[in-house]
C-alpha cells in the first residue's frame, strides 16, 4: 500500500481508488517462464484519468486486465477501493466486477442478438433493481451518449462509433466505480474516435469517473490526466 | 434476459438451426415409429389375460389334442372353464390377405374372451348358424364385410373352399385388443373334418382354460401337464403371455435389429447436434467472455448453451412425434391387417420426449464445459 500511495501522493494528496504493489505476471509456457508484468507499483486516485501507454507487447492490456479483475497476478496485490481483488474467489470477483467495474472494449462487444437498449439493460439483470428502475436508468445512460433514437437498433444496425456509445452506456449503467478502457478507439476513424474521447473525458469530469485506458495513440492518450509507460512489462515512467 | 438471449441465439442462423430441427424431427419420428412396430410385435403379449393359461401338444404346436381332454381339464383344481380352438390357416382370395382365421367352440370361447364385445344378437346370430362366422372390426372394415356378407376362404390345412357368413362383429374393449381375428364354428370344422377324414376327427389344435386364480397359474399348469404325462399326447401348459411370447421370440432377432436401429437414429442426431453446438458455442467465446467479465457466472453460460441446445432439440422432439401419428397411421395402412394393433403407444411418445431431452442435454454438455472454462481475457482474444 505504502508504495502505491506514495506514486499517487506525488501528484496529489488523496488516497489511492487502485493501489497496486509488487504486482507480477508471468505466463508459462512449458519449461519457459516468459515474464509480462514485473514488479508494477501504481496507484489511481478516484476521479483519475490514466492512459496505459506502450508499444505491442509491453504488458499494457495484462495490467488493465488485472485491474479489471478478468485476470489473476502471479504476485503481489491489487487493492481497489480497499479490496485485494487478487485473493477474492472466482464468483467473489464475477460479483465484484458486476458491481465495481464497467468495461469499453476495442470491438464494442455487443451482444449481437440483443438492441441497444438490451444491450445496456443487460448488467442491470445481476442487480435486485425493478424493470422500472431499470429503464430509468438505461433512458438515462442512452440519454448520455445521445443514442435514445436508436436504442431499438440491433448493433448491426449502427455505426461503429454508435456501437461504442452503447458500450460506454452499458459500462456506465451499474455506476461503476472504475472504468477499463482498452483501446476504446482502435477500430474507429479519427473524427468517430475523438467523439468518443470527448464522451469518456465527458464522463471523467462531469460523473467523476474514475477510467484507466489503455492506447496506444498518443492524441487519444492526450485526453487523458496522467500517462502512464510501460516497456518489457516495467513501469518506466508513472 | 436469460429466455430472450437463449431464444435469440437460438435462431440466430435461421438456415442452420432449421436444418438442425429438420435433422431431429426425422430422428424422433423415425424412432417413434420403430417402437411403434416394436410394440406392435408384442400387441399380442400386452393384451393377454392372467386368468387364461394355453394347453397344446408338449412336442410342437402343429400336433393336435384329443378332444376327450376337455373333460378331464375340467376336473383339474382351480381351472373354471374350458374352451378349445383349431388355427385354420386359409387363404382370403390371394395369399397376401393374411388375417388369423380360428374354429372355436364358440359358446365356452366367447365367455372367456370378454375383451371382445359384441351385440347381443349379433352374437346369438352367430351361435345359432353353423356357417356363420365372426370378424374383429379393424378386418371388417380392411375388406368392407357387412353382416350377412359370405366369405369364401380357401383352406391350406383343412383342403377346399369354405364360405362363411358374416354373423357378428367384434369391437376391441380397448386399443390394445386384437380386432383382425376370423372366428367360426369348430363344429362345422371337425364335422367336416370327420366326413372327409374321419380319423382326423375330433382333435383339437389348443385348450384354452381358465383359471381362478392368477397366482396359482404355475401350479395348475404343472397339474394339467401331469394329469395327461406318459398318455398318448402329453400337453405342454403355460400362461397366455408366455405362449404369445413364444411365438414373438420367433423372430427375435428382427426385433433386437430394430430395437438397434431405432437407437442408432439417436446416436446419430446426438452426434450431428452436438457438433453444432460445439460450432455454434465456439463462435460465441467472446460473447460468453464479454457476460462473464460483467459479472455474470460460469454456470450462467453453461446453462445458456444447455436451455438452447434443449430448446432446439425439444422442439424438433415435438414436431417429430406430431408427424408420428400420420406416419404411423399410413404405415399401418399400408401393411394392412400384418400389424393387428399398431398405435403410438403413451410409452412411446414418452420415450420420444426422453431422447429428445438426452440428444439435447448430451450435445450442450462438452461446449457448455468449454464455454464454462474458457478465461475471459482467451475469450475476449476471440473477437480480434
Amino acid at each position: 500500500m505504502a508504495a502505491a500511495a506514495d506514486a499517487v501522493r506525488r501528484d496529489g494528496d488523496a488516497l489511492p481508488l487502485v493501489a497496486i504493489e509488487g504486482l507480477s505476471k508471468v505466463y508459462v509456457r512449458g519449461d519457459q517462464v516468459i515474464p509480462v508484468l514485473v514488479d508494477i507499483n501504481l496507484g489511481v486516485r478516484e476521479g483519475d484519468y490514466v492512459a496505459l501507454m506502450g508499444p505491442s507487447g509491453s504488458g499494457k492490456s495484462t495490467l488493465l486486465n488485472l485491474i479489471a479483475g478478468i485476470d489473476k497476478p502471479s504476485a503481489g496485490s491489487i487493492r481497489v477501493a480497499g479490496v485485494d481483488i487478487a485473493r477474492l474467489s472466482e464468483a467473489d470477483l464475477a460479483a465484484w466486477r458486476a458491481e465495481h467495474v464497467g468495461f469499453i472494449f476495442q470491438f464494442y462487444n455487443l451482444m449481437p442478438v440483443l438492441t441497444a437498449y438490451q444491450n445496456v439493460d443487460l448488467p442491470l439483470h445481476l442487480t435486485s433493481l425493478s424493470r422500472a428502475e431499470r429503464r430509468e436508468r438505461v433512458l438515462t445512460c442512452l440519454a448520455l451518449v445521445g443514442l435514445t433514437d436508436r436504442m431499438d437498433h440491433f448493433p448491426n444496425e449502427l455505426s461503429g462509433g454508435q456501437q461504442q456509445r452503447v458500450a460506454i452506456a452499458r459500462a456506465l449503467i451499474t455506476d461503476p466505480t472504475l472504468i477499463v478502457a482498452d483501446e476504446p478507439t482502435g477500430d474507429l476513424d479519427r473524427t468517430t474516435a475523438e467523439e468518443i474521447l470527448a464522451l469518456m473525458e465527458r464522463l471523467n469530469r462531469e460523473l467523476r469517473k474514475t477510467i484507466v485506458m489503455v492506447t496506444h495513440d498518443p492524441k487519444a492518450a492526450e485526453h487523458a490526466k496522467r500517462l502512464v509507460h510501460l516497456e518489457k512489462g516495467v513501469l518506466v515512467d508513472a | 434476459m436469460f429466455a430472450l438471449l437463449v431464444l435469440r441465439n437460438a435462431f440466430r442462423h435461421k438456415l442452420r438451426t432449421t436444418l438442425t430441427i429438420a435433422g431431429i424431427v426425422v430422428a424422433i419420428t423415425a424412432f417413434g415409429l420403430l417402437r411403434t412396430i416394436v410394440e406392435a410385435w408384442y400387441a399380442g403379449v400386452d393384451a393377454t389375460s392372467s386368468t387364461r393359461l394355453v394347453t397344446r401338444n408338449a412336442i410342437s404346436l402343429v400336433f393336435p389334442l384329443p378332444l376327450t381332454y376337455a373333460q378331464k381339464l375340467r376336473q383339474v383344481d382351480g381351472v373354471a372353464a374350458v374352451s378349445w380352438a383349431n388355427w385354420f390357416g386359409g387363404v382370403y382370395i390371394t395369399e397376401r390377405n393374411f388375417f388369423p382365421q380360428f374354429g372355436i367352440d364358440a359358446d365356452t370361447y366367447l365367455d372367456m374372451y370378454p375383451e371382445f364385445v359384441i351385440k347381443p344378437e349379433e352374437r346369438k346370430a352367430f351361435l345359432v348358424d353353423r356357417n356363420g362366422a365372426i370378424a374383429g372390426r379393424k378386418l371388417a372394415n380392411e375388406y368392407g364385410w357387412k353382416i350377412g356378407d359370405r366369405i369364401p376362404i380357401r383352406g391350406t390345412i383343412f383342403p377346399g373352399t369354405w364360405t362363411f357368413t358374416l354373423r357378428a362383429i367384434y369391437d376391441g374393449v380397448d386399443a390394445k385388443t386384437d380386432e383382425t381375428q376370423f372366428y367360426f364354428h369348430w363344429k362345422l370344422l371337425n364335422e367336416t373334418i370327420k366326413q372327409r377324414y374321419p380319423k382326423r376327427g375330433d382333435q383339437v389344435g389348443v385348450y384354452v382354460v381358465e383359471i381362478r386364480d392368477p397366482t396359482r397359474a404355475a401350479e395348475i399348469s404343472q397339474s394339467i401337464d401331469a394329469t395327461f404325462r406318459n398318455s398318448l399326447a402329453e400337453t405342454l401348459t403355460e400362461t397366455e403371455k408366455a405362449f404369445q411370447l413364444g411365438f414373438v421370440s420367433m423372430t427375435e432377432a428382427i426385433l433386437v435389429a430394430v430395437q438397434a436401429v431405432s437407437f442408432v437414429v439417436i446416436v446419430i442426431i446426438m452426434a450431428v447436434m452436438a457438433n453444432t453446438m460445439a460450432m455454434t458455442a465456439r463462435e460465441r467465446y467472446a460473447e460468453y467472455a464479454t457476460m462473464k467479465a460483467l459479472g455474470f457466472g460460469n454456470d450462467y453460460v453453461a446453462w445458456l448453451i444447455f436451455a438452447e441446445s434443449l430448446g432446439i432439440a425439444l422442439l424438433g422432439g415435438a414436431l417429430g412425434i406430431v408427424l408420428t401419428f400420420p406416419l404411423a397411421h399410413a404405415f399401418a395402412g399400408a401393411v394392412g391387417t400384418l400389424f393387428p394393433v399398431f398405435n403410438v403407444s403413451a410409452r412411446t411418445l414418452a420415450m420420444q420426449v426422453g431422447a429428445a431431452a438426452l440428444v439435447g442435454v448430451v450435445a450442450a454438455g462438452v461446449p457448455a464445459w468449454r464455454a464454462a472454462r474458457v478465461r475471459i481475457v482467451d475469450g475476449l482474444r476471440a473477437v480480434a
